[in-house]
């Protein structure tokens, strides 16, 4: 055994040389100013990077990105589990099959796939085209928080869908059967057995799918226009346009503190809804009998 | 005993594969009754179409003398026993059991009350809090039992709940299962292929072969009187002689003639003969029916395992007492350890 954990070593420097040290740097950019041109030895402690953002215009950008997300997340949880709870139910091979009709989507660059929308949803759009066909006043869709969460909905979906998928596909079917012998209906059984065991899969799929819809800056440049400002914009306008490195990385730590907060907070969740009150109940009583 | 259920002509078929061909079965009140058989004879799926998790393809199923095959299994006063217990690893062992009662909104003290009761039952009282990553498997097997009888159903259906424990925990399960349900006094539905299992715990067993039954029985019955060679052989060992009936209560194989205690049979029928290894004793040479030299001998434990070498095939004989190899002997019978039984298809 000895001999195969040396095999570690390679990937713990890579997790050194390109995790930890590139977080260390945005760290280190933003706790410090100064440009850095005068080399590393010159940097000075600051906080003004953090104080900078509290100001009410990049605050509502921060916000208006989080509701962008969740809103993302809520529409792909409501798309996704449908489609992953029917595709569980298919025989195997036609699961592989539909999994894999998903799944291709990806493997096309997401740029040219978000481009593809700009065609649809255009003022000359075939949408647009469509309506005008039949009479109907042309509809402004595209640079639309409209289009924004229906480019980030269609890249992120696939998220969603796989992660819940392998969930319900890892259930043991012969759960479903006994809640159903323990008289359960088929909508209790589903609550209360299917769904809270397949729970893992969701909070996996909605972390999956959350996180890149705030952070994405590509598709809100892209179908939202180009004075259209989420935070990943911001930050990516702060390294790229402005060359700010240490607003940016200060801006992308907030971000990163933030979402690491509300992630904990839904694998809070996932234990309390483990739990039940009946549990809680027979624990208080446990407490005053002690 | 009342019927309380009845298979007629029960019938499945899987994508144009017939997997029962036909049961015809009754099943009474506070009855243990065993479905045994190899896998794939068709106990299982049987068992499924009772608690309704598959469709009969033909037939009847009666439950209290009213056609049930078209209700939901949450509808039905039945509860099963599954194969890997499918116990719910998101609830503590106390929200397992309750799992029943607190879907039809029973009051949470008397809920209480009962898990308290069941627990006791099955002997695993104080686990209320426990997961159930946390059981042996022994355990889990006692949870899973406890949430289906805290239901209260009039049938227990127990898939071969005993298959994934240990051989001295199945013997010890096997007597506990028997004395729960003397206790509850309800019908328990077993299905296992382990010969030995149906016959400690059974009023009754079923042979099932090939989507058939093969002989509906007690236990003693079922071993002394096989009805055909495939009984003979799934139950206990046994010497399987193929003879004609001569007349009421004659036989004749190996080319010798024997009294024995059958009779129903035509003149002249084709029969096989069992003769229980147990049945046979080994005497000296001229003091018995038939003549051979010992073979093998194997220490059981309890018994030696003995191979005699007679004139026209090999014979098994259990017994405590020990022969040296090579030894010329005779066998001994008597008529009452001859079982006759008709030759297979015939039946």
């Amino acid at each position: 055994m000895k001999q195969y954990k040396k095999l570690v070593i390679p990937y713990i420097g890579w997790l050194l040389l390109f995790t930890l040290l590139p977080m260390l740097m945005i760290a280190l950019y933003a706790f410090t100013d100064g440009t850095g041109e005068g080399g590393a030895m010159m940097f000075s402690f600051t906080l003004s990077n953090f104080t900078k953002f509290f100001d009410p215009v990049f605050v509502k950008v921060l916000f208006k990105s989080f509701v962008l997300g969740v809103i993302t997340t809520v529409i792909c949880l409501a798309l996704g589990y449908p489609v992953a709870y029917l595709i569980s139910k298919c025989k195997e091979r036609t699961q592989t099959l539909l999994i894999l009709l998903i799944t291709i989507p990806t493997w096309i660059n997401m740029l040219i796939r978000t481009y593809a929308w700009i065609s649809i949803l255009g003022s000359n759009g075939i949408i647009n085209n469509m309506l005008s066909a039949v009479n109907l006043p042309p509809a402004t869709l595209l640079y639309t928080d409209f289009a924004v969460v229906l480019g980030m909905v269609y890249n992120f979906l696939p998220f969603m869908i796989l992660p819940i998928h392998t969930a319900l596909t890892k259930m043991d079917p012969s759960l479903n059967e006994a809640a159903m012998d323990l008289g359960a209906t088929p909508l209790q059984t589903f609550w209360k057995v299917t769904f809270r065991l397949s729970l893992s899969g969701v909070l996996t799929g909605i972390t999956m799918v959350f996180l890149p819809s705030i952070s994405t800056f590509m598709i809100p440049k892209l179908l939202g226009g180009g004075q259209y400002a989420l935070i990943g914009n911001f930050i990516e306008q702060q390294f790229i346009q402005i060359g700010d490195w240490s607003f940016g990385s200060a801006v992308s730590m907030i971000l990163a503190v933030i979402v690491i907060l509300m992630m904990a907070g839904v694998s809070k969740i996932e234990k309390y809804t483990g739990q039940d009150q009946e549990e809680t109940h027979s624990d208080k009583k446990s407490k005053i009998l002690n | 005993m009342k019927k309380l259920i009845q298979l007629k002509n029960l019938t499945k078929e899987y994508g144009g594969q017939v997997v029962l061909k036909g049961i015809n079965l009754d099943i009474h009140e506070n009855e243990f009754l065993t479905l045994l058989g190899p896998s794939g004879c068709g106990k299982t799926t049987t068992l499924r179409i009772i608690g309704g998790f598959e469709e009969k393809s033909g037939g009847d199923v009666l439950f209290d003398d009213v056609d049930i095959s078209s209700l939901p299994p949450y509808k039905r006063e039945i509860n099963t026993v599954f194969q890997k217990y499918a116990l719910f690893p998101h609830m503590n062992v106390f929200q397992n059991i309750a799992f029943g009662l607190n879907l039809k909104k029973i009051d949470h003290s008397i809920v209480e009350q009962k898990v308290t009761k069941t627990l006791k039952l099955v002997g695993l009282s104080g686990f209320e809090k426990r997961a159930i990553d946390q059981l042996s498997g022994g355990q889990q097997q006692r949870v899973a039992i406890a949430r289906a009888l805290i239901n209260e159903p009039k049938v227990l259906l127990l898939d071969e709940p005993l298959g994934a424990l240990d051989l001295k925990l199945r013997k010890e399960m096997q007597l506990e299962l028997k004395k729960i349900q003397k206790e509850v006094g309800i019908t328990f539905i077993y299905v296992t292929h382990d010969q030995e299992e149906a016959l400690t715990m059974s009023d009754t067993i079923v042979i099932m072969n090939d989507g058939m039954i093969q002989q509906i029985g007690s236990p003693t019955d079922i071993y002394n009187e096989p009805e055909n060679r495939f009984v003979a052989q799934f139950i206990g060992d046994s010497n399987i002689v193929e003879g004609v009936m001569l007349k009421d209560y004659l036989v004749k194989f190996d080319g010798q003639e024997f009294d024995c205690v059958d009779y129903g049979f035509d003149d002249n029928e084709e029969v096989d003969v069992v003769l229980r290894p147990e049945d046979l004793d080994i005497v000296e040479l001229g003091q018995g029916k038939m003549s051979g030299e010992v073979e093998t001998i194997i220490f059981k434990g309890v018994h030696y395992e003995i191979t005699v070498r007679c004139e026209n095939r090999h014979y098994l004989i259990h017994t405590t007492d020990y022969v040296e190899v090579g030894k010329k002997v005779d066998l001994n019978f008597y008529p009452e350890d001859i079982h006759v039984m008709y030759k297979m298809g015939t039946y």
